[in-house]
C-alpha cells in the first residue's frame, strides 16, 4: 500500500516536473520589491501550475552588464526587469522581443496606463510594462522646520518661497562650514531630473523637441532655470554640491531641512529613527505644475520561445495587473502605473503616497538616449560654475552642445 | 623513450594544463581585442569593421586626452612618492629590532585589505563637515574646509592617496628582501674605513637595491596606469569626476565597454593603454639597467 502511494507521488512529481515551464525572472536587488516579487510568484505559481518562475537578483550595481552579457550568450532571463531609460539600447542590442499584440493590445494599454508609458512603443510596438512608477516630491523635515521658527506644517509652494525658507534653514559651524542644508543639491541623483523635466518647464521652456531629436533648453527659459537652480549653491549658499555624499543620506541623518526625491526613498526614510519628515508635491512657478516620473518596466527576453514565451507573457501579464499593482504598492510603496488603480480613493489621499500620485498627472518622462552620459552633461554643467566660476549662460551652453551629441550619435546607430 | 625524455613529457603534460587556460582565458582574448579595437560593436549584434576610425575618434576627443593626462598624472605622482616612502620605511624598519614583526605588519596591511573597502573609508574621510574627520579637525581649530573630493585639483591627490597607501605594504617587503639580501661584508668593509651613513646609503645600499628598485618602478607603474578601484568607489556614481578630474584610462575603458557597450572604441581605448605599458616598460628597463 504504501509503496504504491510513494511510487504514484513519484511518477506525479515526475510528470509535473517534465510538464512545468520553467521561466527565469529577474531584477536587481532591493530588499522590499524581493519581497513583494517573491509573495507574488507564489500567488502566480498556485494560480499556474504548469508553470515555475525561477527569480533571480544581483546588486544594483551589475545588474544592467550583467542581464547584457547573460542574454547576448543565450542565457540569463526571460521575463527581465529594467529601468524604462534603458529600453532603446535594449532593443536595438536585440535583448528584448516585442509584447504580443493579442494579450497586450495598444490600444488596452493607452486607456489604462498613465501616458508616460507610452515611450515603451517604439515602431508601433509595445517592449516592455511597468509594475509601478515612481514620481518626485518634495520632503521636509518638520522638526528642523519648527527649530528654525517655520511652520512645520507648511511648506513651501513655490519656487521663491522654497528658497526663502531654505535659507532660514541653513545651519553653519564656527569656521563657517555648512552643517546643514536648507535644501540638497545632487544633480547627480534626482536634481538633473528635477532641473530638465521641472525647473525648464516652470520658466516657460521645454527640454527637447517633440521626439527628442533636438535639445531646446538652450534659450532664457533654460538659462533662468539654471540660474535658479546653481544660485542655490553660488548665491543663496542654501546648500552644498552632494552634502554628506548624498541628499538622501543627508535628509536621513536630519542634516537636510528639504530634499526633493522620488517615491521610492519613503522606504528608507520611514526606516529611520527620529525622523518626522513630510513630502509634498514639487514648488510650483509661475503657475506652472510639473513633475518628473521614472519607472522600471518587465520585458521578454528574445531568448523567451515557444512554451517559454507563452509562460512569459502569461506572468507579465499577471505582475502588471490591477491586483498587483494594488499589492505592490501596499509593499514596496511604489506608484501603480495604471489609472484606475492610483485614483482609488485610499491611495490619492494617502498622506504619503499621495503627492507622488498627484504628481503623475502632470508628469513628464525623458526619452534618455543614455541616462548615465545625459545626467552627467547636468553633474558637469552645475561642477563648471561651482568649481570653476564660469559663467551660468557659458556651461549651459556646453552642457547643451554636449546633451545634443548624445542624441545625434544614439539617432545614427 | 629514455628517462629524460619521460621526465620532459610528464612536465610538458603538467604545464600544458595552465597553458591551454591561459591561451583560452588569456592571450586569446588580448589577441581579439586588437581586432575588436578595428569595429564597431555593441557587444550583441555583428561587429563592423571600420578601420581606423575608432582611434581617429579618441585623437580628436579632448576628454581622452584629459583622461590620460590624469593617467600619467597619477603614474608620475604615484611611482616616486611610493618608491621614496616606501624605502625610507624599508630602510628604517630594517634597522628597528624591537616591535618588528608587528610594525612590519601594520604596514602590510592595507595591502591585504580589499580596495573597495579601503575607498569607501577615504571617501567618508574627504567628506566636508560634518561628516569627513579630516575636515571636522580643520573645523574645530577654525581653519576652513577642504574641498578634496568636491576640487577639480584636490581630487586627484585626494584619491592617489590610498592607492600608494594600499601598495606601500608590498614594496616594503620587497625592500626589504633586497636589503637583507645585500652582503654585510660591504658595511663592514665601509665601517673600517670609516664611511659616512651617508656615503654608505649612496654608494653601497642603493646600487646594490638597482634590481629591487628596477622591479618595483616596472610593477608600480604598471599598478598606477592601471588605477581603478579607487577612483570608481571615490568619485560620486563611479564617474572620475568632478569634471573628469580623477578618471583614468581604465575607468573609461570600463565606462565605455560595459555603460555605453561600445566594445570597438573600448578596444581601441585597451590597444593605446597596453602600448603605453609597453614603451613605459621598455623605456624603464633601458634606463634603469644601463
Amino acid at each position: 500500500m504504501l509503496r504504491s502511494v510513494v511510487a504514484i507521488t513519484i511518477s506525479v512529481l515526475l510528470a509535473c516536473a517534465t510538464q512545468a515551464v520553467e521561466i527565469d525572472y529577474w531584477q536587481y536587488s532591493y530588499k522590499s520589491r524581493l519581497d513583494a516579487m517573491d509573495k507574488l510568484i507564489e500567488v502566480f505559481e498556485t494560480d499556474n501550475p504548469d508553470i515555475k518562475v525561477r527569480h533571480t537578483n544581483f546588486p544594483y550595481a551589475q545588474y544592467r552588464t550583467k542581464v547584457a552579457a547573460a542574454v547576448s550568450a543565450g542565457e540569463g532571463p526571460d521575463v527581465v526587469q529594467l529601468y524604462y531609460g534603458w529600453l532603446a539600447d535594449y532593443r536595438d542590442a536585440g535583448i528584448l522581443q516585442p509584447l504580443s499584440k493579442e494579450l497586450f493590445p495598444a490600444n488596452d494599454i493607452e486607456a489604462d496606463y498613465f501616458p508616460l508609458v507610452g515611450l515603451m512603443k517604439q515602431d508601433g510596438d509595445y517592449y516592455a510594462l511597468p509594475t509601478a512608477v515612481r514620481s518626485l516630491g518634495l520632503f521636509w523635515n518638520k522638526k528642523l522646520f519648527a527649530e528654525a521658527g517655520l511652520d512645520p506644517e507648511r511648506p513651501p509652494k513655490t519656487l521663491d518661497a522654497l528658497v526663502e525658507m531654505a535659507k532660514k534653514l541653513v545651519k553653519k559651524d564656527k569656521a563657517g562650514n555648512i552643517i546643514q542644508v536648507g535644501l540638497t543639491v545632487g544633480p547627480i541623483n534626482q536634481d538633473h531630473n528635477w532641473w530638465r523635466e521641472v525647473l525648464v518647464r516652470q520658466f516657460g521652456g521645454t527640454p527637447y523637441n517633440a521626439g527628442t531629436s533636438k535639445v531646446t533648453y538652450f534659450d532664457e527659459a533654460g538659462l533662468q532655470a539654471f540660474e535658479y537652480y546653481s544660485r542655490l549653491v553660488t548665491h543663496h549658499k542654501v546648500g552644498v554640491v552632494d552634502f554628506m555624499d548624498k541628499g538622501e543620506i543627508a535628509f536621513k541623518a536630519g542634516r537636510a531641512a528639504m530634499h526633493i526625491d522620488g517615491s521610492f526613498v519613503l522606504s528608507t526614510f520611514d526606516r529611520a529613527r527620529n525622523l518626522d519628515y513630510g513630502i509634498t508635491e514639487l514648488p510650483e512657478h509661475n503657475g506652472i505644475k510639473a513633475n518628473f516620473s521614472s519607472y522600471w518596466v518587465n520585458g521578454i527576453t528574445s531568448k523567451a520561445r515557444g512554451q517559454k514565451r507563452a509562460a512569459a507573457e502569461k506572468f507579465l501579464k499577471f505582475i502588471t495587473s490591477e491586483d498587483a499593482q494594488q499589492f505592490w504598492l501596499d509593499e514596496v510603496g511604489e506608484l501603480p502605473a495604471r489609472r484606475a488603480v492610483a485614483a482609488r480613493e485610499k491611495n490619492v489621499n494617502h498622506p504619503k503616497y499621495g503627492p507622488f500620485i498627484k504628481g503623475l498627472d502632470y508628469a513628464y518622462t525623458t526619452d534618455f538616449k543614455s541616462e548615465s552620459a545625459q545626467r552627467k552633461t547636468v553633474v558637469d554643467m552645475l561642477d563648471r560654475v561651482v568649481l570653476t566660476g564660469m559663467s551660468v549662460a557659458d556651461s549651459l551652453k556646453i552642457a547643451a552642445e554636449q546633451d545634443q551629441k548624445i542624441i545625434d550619435e544614439a539617432r545614427t546607430k | 623513450m629514455t628517462l629524460a625524455k619521460k621526465r620532459a613529457l610528464s612536465a610538458w603534460i603538467f604545464i600544458a594544463v595552465p597553458l591551454i587556460y591561459f591561451i583560452l582565458v588569456r592571450f586569446y582574448p588580448t589577441l581579439d581585442a586588437f581586432s575588436i579595437a578595428f569595429t564597431d560593436w555593441n557587444i550583441v549584434g555583428e561587429k563592423r569593421y571600420i578601420g581606423f576610425d575608432n582611434f581617429i575618434t579618441l585623437w580628436n576627443d579632448p576628454v581622452f586626452w584629459g583622461v590620460l593626462s590624469n593617467t600619467f598624472e597619477y603614474l608620475l605622482l604615484g611611482v616616486p612618492i611610493s618608491l621614496l616612502l616606501s624605502f625610507i620605511i624599508a630602510y628604517f624598519l630594517d634597522q628597528v629590532r624591537f616591535g618588528h614583526g608587528f610594525l612590519r605588519a601594520c604596514y602590510f596591511i592595507p595591502f591585504l585589505t580589499t580596495a573597495v573597502a579601503m575607498a569607501w573609508v577615504w571617501r567618508w574621510f574627504y567628506q566636508p563637515v560634518p561628516v569627513g574627520m579630516i575636515n571636522l579637525a580643520l573645523g574645530e581649530l577654525g581653519i576652513l574646509q577642504l574641498d578634496f573630493l568636491r576640487s577639480t585639483t584636490q581630487a586627484l591627490p585626494a584619491v592617489l592617496a590610498p592607492a600608494i597607501w594600499a601598495g606601500l605594504g608590498f614594496q616594503i617587503v620587497i625592500f626589504m628582501a633586497g636589503l637583507r639580501a645585500i652582503p654585510t661584508t660591504y658595511y663592514e668593509a665601509a665601517k673600517i674605513d670609516g664611511a659616512s651613513a651617508w656615503r654608505v646609503l649612496w654608494d653601497i645600499t642603493l646600487p646594490q637595491l638597482r634590481p629591487t628598485i628596477i622591479f618595483l618602478t616596472v610593477i608600480s607603474s604598471i599598478g598606477f596606469l592601471r588605477i581603478f578601484d579607487q577612483v570608481y568607489n571615490m568619485t560620486q556614481e563611479g564617474e572620475g569626476g568632478p569634471l573628469n578630474a580623477t578618471r583614468p584610462i581604465v575607468l573609461h575603458i570600463y565606462k565605455a565597454a560595459f555603460e555605453d557597450f561600445e566594445m570597438g572604441m573600448a578596444a581601441a581605448q585597451t590597444v593605446v593603454l597596453f602600448v603605453l605599458l609597453l614603451i613605459i616598460t621598455i623605456i624603464q628597463l633601458r634606463v634603469l639597467r644601463k
